[in-house]
């Protein structure tokens, strides 16, 4: 049993309002049963100094990520980790986060890979809450262990493996980071330390939208009017499009996969995670350079 | 571990006797107890130099005494919202600070590493840790060479 969603007016014109809640309906949601809130941060500290009262924290690198191989945690894990936070398979879910929800997006993924029905974000994530000054505590919850079915992962339907992406060149792609890393400049972020990339550039036809162009100074999406206006009107996707985006590691262009598919409505988006540190190391991929979309080859590469 | 000054040792030690998640509160009782720059930082941030290997804005400033053993000053700045790179911060400060010179020249570049935080924090952010130090050491040659000069 879903608990009712937020009927704020800015929420009703995106495809799916019911993906996301406003600080003040959580405000006054807190406490509900059914409802769980997850604080999922880039900083792996940042819960620990304060959250939202009730929240569980989920970690993107211990708790999401596979320790040994680069992947996600299976059904099993997946069906440990939500049972630990006191998740069940009916739970409505709301997740918020620091930096504009990157991980939060990127963790409501994951509950997405897994089928997790009711899966919502806080617009403004973590940086609202508290610049409205509402209440955070260091109080950890210790909620009883549920019962999670093992649910098999979906890799299918909104994650794309590299295969897949070059399978996938001619048709739109969206490069969601920053423009220096489109061009190649540079092979990590601006003000973030070298990680790991041979290459510099872009997979060939992809247009560059960053990913915080879907976001307004305060951290909340954008709305919908300006969204269609960046997605449909600049970068040219339209009805029906099949597309993947993709960023470094597939965190940014989760929250991109968000806007087109919750907010946009389209239904055939998929987020390709292993992104720029794989495609950048990869042997014979193509490349561009510079600031052009540059050319889909003939004749795939391998 | 043996070039280690006692204070950073006995840190590392803290940390080495405690489970992963223990590590983590003990980072952020680091975190919380990072002193404020003194005024004469706090009105020059001029004087800082930011961490560029940080992922979160990160700057440091220190004093090497003109005399004696040298002892380094350490001074550090860092954002509320980023307990992280605080706490890392902290545990320099705290473990270095007043110490000797060649002191803090001889701490290994890698002993971030040692905290047993490696499977918790991610690569990106020890390197950020590791650059902290390295600046660190790298401002203490300067004030030793500018002061010999």
């Amino acid at each position: 049993m879903s608990i009712a969603t937020d009927p704020h007016p800015k929420f009703a014109a995106y495809a799916h309002p019911e993906r996301l809640v406003s600080t003040g309906w959580l405000a006054a949601h807190l406490g509900e049963p059914g409802l769980v809130v997850v604080e999922s941060d880039e900083d792996i500290l940042l819960y620990e100094t304060g959250h939202i009262p009730g929240a569980v924290k989920i970690d993107w690198h211990t708790d999401l990520n596979d320790e040994v191989t680069r992947d996600y945690v299976d059904g099993a894990g997946f069906a440990r980790l939500m049972s630990a936070k006191g998740i069940t398979r009916d739970s409505t879910v709301v997740i918020y986060g620091d930096k504009s929800n990157w991980w939060a997006a990127y963790a409501l993924w994951v509950f997405t890979l897994f089928g997790h029905r009711d899966v919502r974000l806080l617009d403004g994530g973590r940086d609202k809450w508290v610049a409205e000054g509402r209440e955070l505590t260091r109080a950890k919850p210790a909620p009883a262990a549920t019962d999670y079915p093992v649910v098999e992962r979906d890799d299918a339907s909104i994650r794309a493996f590299l295969p897949d992406v070059l399978k996938h060149l001619g048709k739109p792609l969206i490069d969601v980071r920053s423009p220096e890393e489109y061009t190649g400049e540079r092979t990590h972020m601006p003000a973030y330390p070298e990680e790991g990339a041979l290459r510099g550039g872009h997979i060939p036809t992809a247009a560059s939208v960053p990913w915080a162009r879907a976001a307004a100074e305060d951290g909340t999406f954008r709305e919908r009017a300006e969204l269609e206006a960046i997605y449909r009107d600049g970068a040219g996707l339209a009805e029906g499009d099949d597309v993947i985006a993709y960023c470094r590691i597939g965190e940014r262009s989760s929250h991109t996969w968000f806007v087109l598919t919750h907010l946009l409505g389209f239904g055939n988006v998929r987020n390709y995670d292993g992104s720029w540190t794989e495609w950048g190391n990869a042997v014979r991929v193509p490349i561009a350079k510079g600031a052009e979309r540059g050319e889909a080859p003939a004749v795939p590469a391998r | 571990m043996s070039a280690l000054p006692p204070a950073l040792a006995g840190i590392v030690e803290d940390f080495a006797a405690l489970e992963e998640s223990q590590r983590l509160e003990l980072l952020l009782e680091f975190s919380d107890a990072l002193p404020e720059l003194p005024p004469r930082f706090a009105d020059h941030p001029e004087l800082l130099e930011q961490v560029a290997e940080c992922q979160s804005p990160i700057f440091l400033a220190l004093e090497v005494d003109p005399e004696g053993e040298r002892a380094v000053h350490l001074f550090f700045s860092a954002p509320p919202e980023a307990p992280t790179t605080r706490g890392f911060a902290s545990v320099l400060h705290e473990g270095l600070d007043g110490a000797p010179a060649q002191a803090v020249l001889d701490v290994p570049d890698d002993m971030p590493h040692l905290l047993g935080l490696t499977r918790a924090i991610t690569p990106l952010r020890m390197r950020g840790m590791s650059g902290m130090l390295v600046r660190i050491k790298r401002q203490v040659r300067e004030a030793l060479a500018a002061g010999t000069a």
